[in-house]
């Protein structure tokens, strides 16, 4: 389905400095029973987000009324794990458009990118500043800039180009899908198909 | 101009075009479906009102949801049911073959696959599942995909796909007694960490991977993703030939003659080039468990859990939190610590190979009083074969159950679910987290470590026994 066209965003963080966040944590597999896309955003974290007996824990932070945004910010090796979709559309279903760490797993980083959901790899380095900006001030703003391939915090004056596939960049841009352009090739496909 | 690598000959050989600084469009040969991650796919394809193109090239089981005992009963299970029906309905409207829960071909579709003759040497296989990485044992490109790539490939048969670096991983020497290709595996990815083949594609090599059987190589592929490859193989050889002979879906007489003749040059050229090349002995590895929560996180059996000081600064914070989870202390010996339950299965370590290995292991002996123990086939024709080798007889002799085919306790989305703080040693590839249920605490080992551990009920170590 058309995804919604990513333009600029300027948005406060929600910080989460756990390394290896893997898919199960993101949406636990008891989850994936559903058969449409719609609604996982309430199970987010789950494990982490509440306790036994469902009541939202107070130490995380989706929890905490101090931290809001549609970036999250996650430590290395976000998203490693099973290829279930479900973990970006819970993610998006949440409200997040942007995740930013200093690395992802494969399989994640495309299913986010299926569902406008864009994964920014930073440098160590500058997630840590990342993460410093946020705990010295809760509300500060990050811009993350599609176009032009830059993350930066605008009062502090620290900036990052990220790296993305052009094709991949020109998707989110104009909002395309792959299906789509698979779906123009079908005569060049049967072609391919008869040769081989 | 240098020769290819076995993944190089495979992938040219199923692009059909290159987009400009944008990823390849690939031919896909098999697409593997289960009823987790297929029901949006097919949703997506009647909003666009279109059909599955190549029916013909998709299989279907039902296998991550489905109860391992009364399996001739409906699902008890609202959610699942609904699910698992939701699978045959799509199948039906879209004419794809479909092995549901009584068919003798069902199982977990990373074991089917190979034990049908669906899995070939020289094919580009995909499923939405991250351990179809397992299919590469055979000399193919296979890996899982997301749902968005699943309609992709129902709808036109090829996927959008950046083509990945390259990187070797060599076994050379003789494994040692008491260590099997689990074991090669959780070594490897103690070594280079859960990241550490992100971005490539893995040949696995050296005379011990060569050494190895179907089984074995099909253990190691399919973890490969644990340490984030794209996917893993190994070389067609006689061993692969030997084994897809004659099965259900091989190709017959001059078929498999002709097919043959292509499998035999497919391993990468003496010169060919690889990113990134890293060798191990086998003589070093022995019997690996897992003691935190990612499957990076494995030792040798007779050492003890790290140090704090042992590790990197930066990831003091997560090891830290990964041991409270799982209730140790660094620096504490793993040799001996309490076990409640064992659990024998899954896409990994659910063939026939290793229900013999556990109950060789078990044979005479008797279960540990402490010890649940869940061992389930892989499949229908695992099953069949078990009961049919004295297997199941064994097994019940010595106090254990076999069960019915299915994903079980590996991700816990049906009832087989560890109970929160128990320790379970597991023959499965993932110990994050609530994995095998809310608060279960999970030691990823080799079947016979399983074995050890299931008569000793604490970690023990199978080399003692042999």
């Amino acid at each position: 389905m058309p995804i919604e066209k990513f333009v600029t965003l300027e948005s406060s963080c929600v910080p989460l400095p756990i390394e290896n966040i893997d898919t199960d944590q993101i949406i636990p597999a008891r989850f994936l029973k559903a058969t449409t896309r719609e609604g996982f955003g309430d199970n987010l974290f789950c494990d982490w987000r509440y306790d036994k007996k469902g009541k939202p824990r107070k130490d995380f932070v989706l929890n905490d009324p101090t931290y809001s945004g549609k970036i999250l910010v996650a430590g290395e090796n976000f998203g490693s794990g099973s290829s279930r979709e479900h973990a970006a559309w819970a993610l998006t279903g949440y409200g997040f458009k942007v995740i930013v760490s200093s690395f992802f797993a494969d399989i994640f980083k495309s299913n986010a990118l299926n569902n406008g959901l864009l994964p920014v790899q930073v440098t160590p380095g500058f997630l840590e500043e990342l993460f410093n900006a946020i705990k010295d001030d809760s509300a500060i703003k990050v811009k993350v800039d599609l176009k032009n391939q830059i993350i930066s915090v605008p009062s502090l004056s620290i900036s990052e180009k990220f790296d993305i596939n052009n094709y991949k960049k020109t998707c989110l841009l104009n909002g395309y899908d792959d299906i789509d352009y698979l779906l123009n090739m079908k005569e060049k496909i049967i072609a391919w198909e008869e040769k081989a | 101009m240098a020769g290819k690598t076995l993944f190089e000959k495979i992938w040219d050989k199923h692009v059909i075009s290159n987009i400009d600084q944008g990823p390849s469009v690939l031919y896909i040969d098999r697409h593997l479906i289960h009823e987790v991650t297929s029901p949006q796919a097919f949703g997506g394809l009647k909003e666009r009102g279109i059909k599955v193109r190549r029916p013909d090239k998709t299989v279907a089981t039902p296998d991550h949801n489905i109860p391992t005992m009364d399996q001739h009963l409906p699902i008890h299970d609202e959610l699942s049911r609904f699910q698992v029906n939701k699978l045959k309905e799509n199948c039906n409207k879209h004419n794809i073959e479909m092995y549901g829960l009584t068919h003798p071909y069902n199982g977990i579709v990373h074991v089917i696959g190979p034990e049908l003759g669906i899995t070939q040497p020289g094919m580009t296989m995909v499923c939405g599942d991250s351990h179809t990485s397992t299919h590469g044992a055979f000399g193919s490109i296979a890996f899982g995909i997301g749902t968005s790539e699943v309609e992709m490939v129902l709808a036109t048969q090829c996927l959008m796909q950046s083509k990945p670096k390259t990187m070797r991983i060599n076994i050379e020497g003789e494994l040692k007694k008491g260590v099997s290709s689990k074991d090669i595996i959780l070594y490897i990815i103690s070594q280079i960490s859960t990241g550490g083949a992100t971005g490539y594609f893995v040949e696995f090599a050296g005379s011990a991977i060569r050494a190895l059987s179907m089984e074995a190589r099909m253990t190691i592929c399919n973890m490969s993703i644990e340490m984030g490859a794209r996917g893993g193989m190994i070389a067609p050889d006689e061993t692969t030939f030997e084994y897809v002979k004659g099965r259900e879906f091989a190709p017959k007489n001059e078929e498999w003659e002709k097919a043959l003749e292509e499998w035999k040059k497919l391993p990468s050229d003496s010169d060919a080039q690889f990113d990134k090349e890293l060798t191990y002995k086998a003589e070093e590895i022995e019997p690996m468990i897992t003691y935190g929560t990612n499957p990076g996180m494995g030792i040798g059996i007779s050492n003890s859990i790290p140090k704090t000081e042992e590790i990197e600064k930066t990831s003091q914070k997560s090891f830290k939190k990964s041991l409270d989870y799982m209730g140790f202390n660094p620096g504490d010996p793993i040799l001996g610590k309490n076990v409640d339950y064992v659990f024998v299965g899954s896409c990994t370590n659910g063939r026939i190979e290793d229900l013999r290995a556990f109950t060789q292991f078990v044979k005479g002996k008797k279960k540990a009083d402490n010890i649940t123990a869940w061992i389930v086939p892989g499949s229908k024709q695992v099953e069949k074969q078990a009961i049919e080798e004295g297997i199941k007889d064994t097994l019940e002799a010595a106090g254990f159950e076999l069960r019915q085919p299915g994903c079980s306790a590996c991700l816990a989305m049906n009832d087989d679910k560890i109970p929160e703080g128990n320790y379970a040693v597991s023959t499965t590839n993932r110990n994050f987290e609530g994995r095998q249920g809310p608060g279960a605490r999970t030691m990823l080992a080799s079947p016979l470590t399983a074995a050890a551990a299931a008569i000793t009920g604490k970690i023990s170590d199978p080399r003692d026994f042999l």
